[in-house]
């Protein structure tokens, strides 16, 4: 990591700390850790072992993935239940930290 | 890691609300000492995510009598014949390369006023904070006959995987073309709901393959199947009929070792191979360190760090707690509840109050017979009127039917959660 970013963190962190931010500054981190088991560590699911990775996937396909596993529009086994656990809000705070990490 | 541009691309689309992840590493101010007793899917998580987290500011060192890690979920297809006990052991290892110091021993006692732990081994150390991550022991007085380790031997319970898995195969493996197997399930709450319909269901699939005389007895001391009723009694009626006798309100009272027998209130039955699962309680650990316990069983923990409610400094996790309302006694839940620990602790240590709106995930995948599985799932949030965790309404469900997709799906899921987990 180095000190650009953490820069950038502590700026994120201030902004956070506006109006809307009573949310814990790790909040979506640990959302983001309720997939893990299926979807691997920070989305880095183990490759061959049939799961979708979600790591550096773009932003709008996961979200809109989401959104369609929770209307009942896509296909699935088991996303469609576990998509309505979640709001719109933290759908997209969701896709946007996986987006965000490596591949 | 991110690098800047993907960051402030992140920073712009969700401006406004703190949700930087790859942040939270090079930023957190924790710093100590956290002593983790219990290498299983609770312990093992908590510790690397703790390493992961603190991005290697906080100490952590892993207590586990084991060498290995070795997985409930999935040994009953090692029971069955389909799976081997390597298939589901993981090295410690990979926590080693996360800077987790693990030391293989035995807990005595934890004192929670001076914060130290005592060994069998290893002497005292000192925390700053203990999880208590020891899974379940047996309530053997319910069982009186099963009290000696000889009496154990025999009538084997395998619900904590390893010798006592491979054992119970063997006694399969001998088992005469005609014979009886019989499993006595204790009345809920125990360690994995849905744990002993899959391994009837297993185990009448491989003597439908291998000794198709022979017959599954299943008593259970509950008034109906604990998890996933309608995809298991249909299994049941659809691959078993005449193998599988399922029967409700049949509490285990005693046994009578010489004969394999289960004595219950007001019948016996004789099996060949008799496999008891005994009734519960948090793991001995937490019984002896002081922690508060419902009906003597269960550890009551706030939910916002899995801490005790009274022993302070202590957090309990896993099959060991007092479940919050629709919450299983699974690996799954044991991993979410050692991230909600891990991120509070953190907190704690850097002088901030634990994360208020922790969420967990739940999913128990079981296998119907050797190639198709049900799967029971519910996404949890914490409730502050309520002070617990609730099931978020729509959020829970099962499978539609038993199918072949999520036999993949199942193992898939059970590799990267001892990634999660140890790697
Ligand atoms: C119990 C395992 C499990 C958990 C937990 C889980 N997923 Fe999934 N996910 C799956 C499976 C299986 C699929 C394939 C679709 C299906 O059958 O439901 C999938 C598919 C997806 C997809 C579509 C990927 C693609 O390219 O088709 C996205 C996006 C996704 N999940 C995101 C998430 C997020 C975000 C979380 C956490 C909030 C999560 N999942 C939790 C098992 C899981």
């Amino acid at each position: 990591m180095n000190r650009l970013i953490s820069a950038a963190c502590l700026a994120a962190l201030a902004l956070a700390a506006g109006p809307a931010a009573a949310q814990d500054p790790n909040f979506t981190r640990n959302l983001a850790a309720t997939c893990a088991p299926c979807h691997g560590t920070n989305g880095k699911a183990i490759p061959g072992a049939g799961q979708v990775p979600l790591a550096g996937e773009a932003q709008e396909t996961i979200a809109s993935r989401l959104h369609e596993f929770r209307a009942g529009t896509r296909p699935a086994t088991i996303m469609h239940q576990i998509a309505k656990g979640y709001t719109d809000e933290q759908i997209k705070q969701l896709a946007a930290w996986f987006a965000a990490q490596k591949k | 890691m991110l690098n800047r541009r993907d960051f402030i691309k992140t920073l712009g689309a969700t401006a406004g609300v703190a949700t930087l992840g790859g942040c939270a590493g090079g930023a957190s101010k924790a710093r100590g000492h956290v002593v983790v007793v219990g290498g299983g899917y609770g312990g093992a998580t908590a510790a690397k995510y703790l390493r992961l987290w603190s991005n290697g500011s906080v100490d952590v060192t892993l207590i586990e009598r084991n060498t290995e890690f070795i997985s409930c979920p999935i040994s009953n297809l090692v029971i069955s014949g389909d799976k081997a006990l390597a298939d589901i052991t993981v090295s410690y290892e990979g926590l080693r390369k996360w800077g987790v110091r693990v030391v293989h021993d035995s807990v005595l006692g934890i004192d929670a006023e001076k914060r130290t732990i005592k060994l069998e081994k290893g002497g005292e150390i000192n925390y700053d904070r203990a999880i208590l991550s020891p899974g379940v022991d047996f309530l053997w007085d319910q069982v009186p006959a099963l009290k000696s380790a000889d009496a154990q031997a025999k009538i084997l319970h395998a619900w904590k995987a390893g010798p006592q898995t491979v054992a119970l195969r063997k006694q399969l493996e001998d088992l005469k073309d005609g014979g009886v197997y019989a499993l006595t399930i204790p009345k809920a709450p125990y360690r994995c709901p849905p744990g002993p319909y899959e391994r009837i269901s297993v185990i009448a699939d491989y003597f439908k393959r291998h000794k198709p005389k022979s017959k599954v007895i299943a008593l259970d001391a509950n008034p109906e199947v604990t998890s996933k009723k309608g995809l298991f009694t249909k299994a049941w009626d659809e691959l078993y009929k005449g193998i599988v006798d399922y029967r409700p309100n049949s509490e285990l009272r005693d046994v009578d070792v010489a004969n394999r027998t289960a004595i219950l209130e007001f019948d016996k039955v004789k099996a060949d191979v008799l496999n008891v699962v005994p009734p519960q309680r948090a793991g001995d650990i937490v019984a002896k360190s002081g922690a508060k316990l419902a009906n003597g069983r269960w550890a009551e923990v706030d939910w916002l760090s899995l801490e005790s409610v009274n022993a302070k400094g202590i957090h309990i996790l896993g099959d060991s707690t007092l479940s919050a309302p629709l919450m299983p006694k699974s690996g799954f839940m044991a991993n979410q509840h050692g991230k909600v620990a891990a991120a509070a602790i953190l907190n704690l240590l850097a002088g901030e109050a634990p994360n208020p709106e922790p969420f967990m995930t739940n999913t128990c995948y079981s296998f119907v017979d050797a190639k198709n599985v049900i799967h029971v799932a519910s996404v949890h949030r914490y409730d502050a009127e309520k002070k617990t965790l609730i099931v978020v309404p729509g959020a829970s469900g099962v499978s539609a039917q038993r199918n072949e997709i999520e036999a993949a799906y199942a193992i898939g899921w059970a590799k990267n959660i001892w990634a999660d987990a140890l790697a």
